[in-house]
């Protein structure tokens, strides 16, 4: 599904990321965990093709095709989704003319007509149900006002309504209560299949309890330094990062 | 011949072809005079020093045209908010058109100025009301001495206009250059409301400078609702003089859609002579090529327990410049005021420019007062985000805009203006949203 190859990046002079290589197969989720500043979102914007940040080497490819030169439009027209950590507040476009918009572009670069409006509504209600969102949600201005568990509640919505080949969660789990977590999880859980795949960053290994891992890398100044089975995820919630540190000096 | 002069040595034939018996007369004269000694404002002056007349005042326009013209109502429909019932009191060249309009005497007086001056029936009204808010600068001495036509609308008591008026000047063309120089006067007596749409539209590529003024009169509890649509070709340039005076517990507001013209000068004042009045200015400038907009507004605060809320958005592109120079002055005797003045804006381009002044004067000292200025450009976080939904950059843009001066557009009451707004502001931005906004 994803295939990252040798990839370096970063903005103006500074490097942030420095070598990855990472494959996910579909069917799998990922997870990539790490201390501040090792470049978890910086790899999540890269992936999803955010301008700020020049790729100087490597590849990105998703479904054997390169897409590391195309815009985040054209990768999202691709299947690529980003669940971001701070979603953005657009006041004036409620979060369905927003999802229509969103659908309807989709289907237009790939040659189709507008989705039909019952079709559409149909879908919109199964999807907000999933996440157990309020209708009055959905008339609401996107991300206006929202609360942290909401906007996060409503990335996972707009995940549902897009089915993407691959999702990127971009600590999703951060200001979410426990009951938030569970539904956003839930969601997550419930848009499974074989035929796409999830990358889970995260600080914490609390949302790995609800959306169990493959695999759990461990991303460190730029370079995944140590990939494993979810258990791995355990023994970093208990003993940090320092010993990864000492690992890799001894090696 | 300058503009000055040919205007001033126009003066006296223009007052023997209407009527230099009128009980106006020594109101025009004193005008005249005072603009004949100030002239023009030049940079110089303190509130004229980001727009600069030259470009405009160079041109020979033709300073009162006595022939009547006349357009078909098919060639002109698209500028009227046809949807709805309206009253409509409509200008050709500056000479009122009875055929394209619809005014009334039955519950209430939505008609023209030129009969208001002449029959007898409103000359009370006249004499109490008539320029007796307007400044004494230069354009509003010129219209003063000129003033001969324009909308005349007075609301007695107690009464709800059943449908909005609309205002609209158009200029046809039929002259290479044209001065216009409407009059409007709108008197709403306690207790009732009106809204009101004006609009100034040229007809053709021809160069117009319009030079307006309106006075309007707001009673005791009345609210008035006025809606500005500055959306002109590149060659019309407009001067506003809009000067509003409230009484206890009056509502006012005023929403300018500023989308185009060659210069575009927006002079709004609101007067607060009553206890418990709210004044509302907002407004939406989206300009580009080599356009410019200049609003300067004044709130004078006179009688406590008053608030005013303003709320101006601005998007620049291309060579583009506006200028917003907002004044709130609070007077001793105006405690408990409660001001309030929003100004933001976003430079598409790097060489687009806004001026902007925000100028307080608080003589009271018990009063909350706050103003807001941003400039800034489009939040590339907030376009990425748009993007990895699979919106492209261009509709993400618009997106964008649209969002940022949606809640100006949230607080227009007549819903058909607010749907032609809408779309006029995605011709604007270049865009199909794919959806109704």
């Amino acid at each position: 599904m994803l295939y990252i190859k040798n990839l370096y990046a970063g903005v103006e002079d500074q490097e942030i990321l420095k070598g990855i290589n990472l494959e996910i197969n579909a069917g799998e989720v990922h997870a990539i965990m790490g201390p501040n500043g090792s470049g978890k979102s910086t790899l999540a914007s890269v992936v999803a093709g955010k301008e700020e940040f020049e790729i100087s080497q490597g590849e990105i490819f998703l479904e054997n095709e390169n897409i590391a030169e195309l815009a985040p439009e054209e990768r999202a027209h691709k299947g690529i989704f980003l669940s971001f950590q701070y979603p953005v507040e657009i006041p004036g476009v409620s979060v369905t003319n927003f999802i229509k918009t969103a659908i309807n572009e989709r289907r237009k670069a790939q040659g189709q007509e507008d989705m039909p409006a019952n079709e559409m509504l149909k879908k919109i209600r199964e999807k907000a149900a999933l996440l157990e969102m309020d209708k009055r949600f959905l008339s609401r201005s996107l991300n206006e006002g929202f609360s942290g568990g909401e906007k996060k509640r409503n990335e996972i919505f707009q995940m549902a309504m897009l089915e993407p080949k691959l999702a990127i969660l971009d600590e999703t789990d951060s200001g979410l209560d426990i009951d938030a977590l569970r539904i956003v999880a839930n969601g997550v859980n419930k848009l499974r299949n074989d035929n796409n795949a999830v990358l889970i960053i995260t600080h914490y290994q609390r949302l790995l309890d609800h959306i169990i891992p493959d695999y759990v890398h461990v991303l460190m100044d730029g370079k995944i330094v140590k990939s494993g089975p979810k258990e791995l995820a355990y023994e970093l919630e208990e003993k940090g990062y320092d010993w990864i540190k000492e690992e890799m000096k001894t090696a | 011949m300058s503009l000055k002069d040919k205007l001033v040595s126009s003066f006296f034939a223009f007052e023997d072809y209407i009527d230099a018996d009128s009980h106006i007369h020594d109101i025009r004269s004193a005008a005249i005079k005072n603009f004949e000694h100030q002239g023009f404002p030049t940079k110089k002056d303190e509130s004229w020093k980001y727009t600069s007349l030259n470009a405009i005042l160079k041109e020979d326009y033709c300073v009162f045209p006595k022939k009547e013209n006349s357009v078909e109502f098919k060639d002109v429909k698209r500028y009227f908010i046809h949807d709805i019932d309206s009253y409509k009191v409509v200008f050709i060249d500056g000479i009122y058109s009875s055929f394209l309009s619809e005014t009334t005497h039955d519950k209430y007086d939505i008609c023209v100025m030129a009969s208001a001056m002449n029959k007898s029936k409103y000359q009370p009204i006249m004499e109490a009301y008539f320029n007796k808010i307007a400044k004494t600068d230069s354009f509003s001495s010129l219209n003063t001495a000129f003033a001969r036509e324009g909308a005349y609308i007075n609301i007695p008591k107690h009464k709800e206009v059943d449908k909005p008026i609309e205002i609209i000047n158009f200029s046809t063309g039929n002259e290479a250059a044209l001065m216009v120089q409407p009059r409007n006067l709108i008197v709403v007596e306690e207790n009732s409301h009106v809204q009101i749409i004006e609009r100034h539209q040229s007809l053709t590529e021809n160069a117009v400078l319009t030079n307006v003024v309106s006075e309007i009169f707001v009673g005791k509890n009345a609210t008035v609702d006025l809606y500005k649509i500055q959306n002109d070709k590149s060659n019309a340039s407009l001067i506003d003089n809009t000067f509003i005076e409230q009484k206890r517990g009056s509502q006012a507001s005023v929403h300018t859609f500023a989308f185009g013209g060659k210069i575009t000068r927006n002079n709004l004042n609101f007067y607060q002579k009553g206890e418990g009045c709210n004044s509302i200015l907002k407004g939406i400038t989206i300009i580009e090529d080599k356009q410019h907009v200049d609003h300067n507004t004044l709130v004078n605060h006179i009688e406590p327990n008053c608030e005013s809320h303003q709320d101006y958005k601005g998007i620049f592109a291309d060579r583009a410049v506006s200028v917003f120079n907002g004044k709130i002055v609070v007077e001793k005797e105006a405690q408990k005021t409660d001001a309030f003045q929003q100004n933001n804006n976003i430079l598409i381009n790097d060489n687009a420019t806004i001026n902007a002044k925000p100028q307080l004067e608080i003589f009271a000292d018990d009063v909350k007062c706050s103003h807001g200025c941003t400039i800034g450009q489009l939040d590339e976080e907030a376009l990425f985000y748009l993007q990895s939904r699979g919106i492209a950059k261009k509709e993400a843009r618009a997106l964008l805009m649209f969002a940022f001066a949606s809640n100006v557009l949230e607080s227009v009451k007549i819903p058909e203006l607010k749907a032609r707004i809408t779309k006029l502001i995605a011709k604007k931005i270049g865009v199909n949203l794919g959806f109704e906004l």
